[in-house]
């Protein structure tokens, strides 16, 4: 599977999660309130300049934000339909200032520093009965199964295809469902198999 | 108890699944996709149970922070935490949940609960938590962004009688509500 995380190594690279993490989350909180577009666009171009600073790679990623375009496009045009273009700017620089800020950190992360840094977060969740060591096995595992299920699909969708000479129908859902149910058992039995209900 | 961790696992690999389906795109709902992955949250409400559901849209969550591509259009990472849709993720837990407590209350046969559960928390509640951060997020007004929960509205329609279909069937393989 790809992820967005960027392979070369950078000096962002060697700087601790945790420290990205609460980077990210306090100029996140910074910035919500600030209303002044001038400040908001300079923040965007000092977000910019950093992923330029990383890297020809990195600066191409975080601009291939397309999914958010017509997004972008429309918040910019409401606020200059209602006559407020410098808010438009605003909006448009802070939303995309905090969203490539959060892409240069996910691309200079690798998961298990993510993971790792995010535990003491699910240890606080422990009184709420979270955890951790669930959490991540759990995670890790969803990772594994998501192309499982997805080729289980695509096999009962060929032969669907080999059977009736029709396209993959709706009809496929439920036996596969079905079929997923019961995995659900196997993934218990190898689990207690191995031994993952102990303590410690 | 390790069933239950396996269904949790499995279905969040279900609602990640459901990402490969492609995602729809209007400009009028300001950027807000349809998508077959707020129906896996649901489904897996109907099907697994309200903690159990909710727990799998958490599970789900959290991979997608930890930054795989599981969102529909292979998005991933924190920065759909800081994005303008963000909360129609977080609300996918809630969505599950209340959608497993209303179909477990009601007893209206298997298609009808899991129609109006998954409407309500699929499309009401998903709603009333995603709207409005849109609204906080992009300095949109409530109005504005109340506009596009109407425009999502037939997907939300289509979504739950999606989840009916699929729970009656499911239960006619004795696979349902037990």
């Amino acid at each position: 599977m790809i992820s967005g995380y960027l392979s070369r190594q950078t000096w962002l690279h060697r700087v601790p999660a945790g420290a990205k993490l609460l980077a990210l989350a306090a100029v996140s909180f910074a910035v919500l309130p600030v209303q002044d577009w001038r400040l908001l666009a300079g923040g965007l171009f000092l977000v910019v300049a950093l992923a330029g600073i990383l890297g020809t790679d990195a600066f191409r990623r975080v601009l291939l934000l397309r999914p958010l375009l017509p997004l972008l496009a429309v918040i910019f045009a409401l606020h200059a339909l209602a006559g407020d273009w410098q808010a438009g700017i605003g909006s448009v620089a802070r939303l995309l200032m905090m969203v490539m800020l959060a892409d240069i950190v996910s691309m200079t992360t690798t998961m298990q520093d993510m993971m790792r840094a995010l535990m003491p977060v699910l240890r606080l969740l422990r009184p709420f009965g979270v955890n951790p060591r669930k959490v991540s096995l759990a995670v890790s595992l969803v990772v594994r199964f998501v192309p499982l299920l997805a080729s289980n699909w695509e096999a009962r969708s060929e032969a669907w295809r080999a059977r009736t000479g029709r396209k993959q129908s709706w009809r496929l859902v439920a036996p596969f469902l079905a079929e997923t149910l019961r995995m659900a058992d196997q993934i218990a039995e190898s689990l207690d198999a191995r031994g993952f209900g102990r303590r410690g | 108890m390790f069933r239950e961790i396996g269904l949790i696992i499995l279905f969040a690999a279900i609602i990640a699944a459901l990402g490969l389906v492609p995602r729809i795109d209007f400009p009028f709902l300001g950027g807000v996709p349809i998508t077959a992955q707020s129906m896996g949250v649901t489904l897996a409400g109907v099907l697994i149970g309200a903690r159990n559901g909710a727990l799998a849209a958490a599970v789900f969550l959290v991979a997608v922070a930890f930054g795989m591509p599981l969102l529909a259009g292979g998005r991933g990472g924190l920065d759909v935490f800081t994005g303008p849709t963000a909360g129609f993720l977080i609300g996918f837990v809630p969505a599950a949940y209340i959608t497993g407590v209303l179909f477990g209350a009601l007893r209206w046969g298997v298609f009808l609960a899991a129609l109006f559960a998954a409407f309500i928390g699929g499309y009401v509640v998903l709603n009333m938590i995603g709207i409005p951060v849109l609204a906080w997020v992009t300095d949109k007004s409530m109005r504005e962004a109340v506009g596009v929960a109407a425009g999502l509205l037939p997907g939300g329609i289509i979504k739950a009688f999606g989840t009916a279909i699929i729970a009656y069937l499911l239960a006619g393989m004795n696979f349902g509500r037990n």
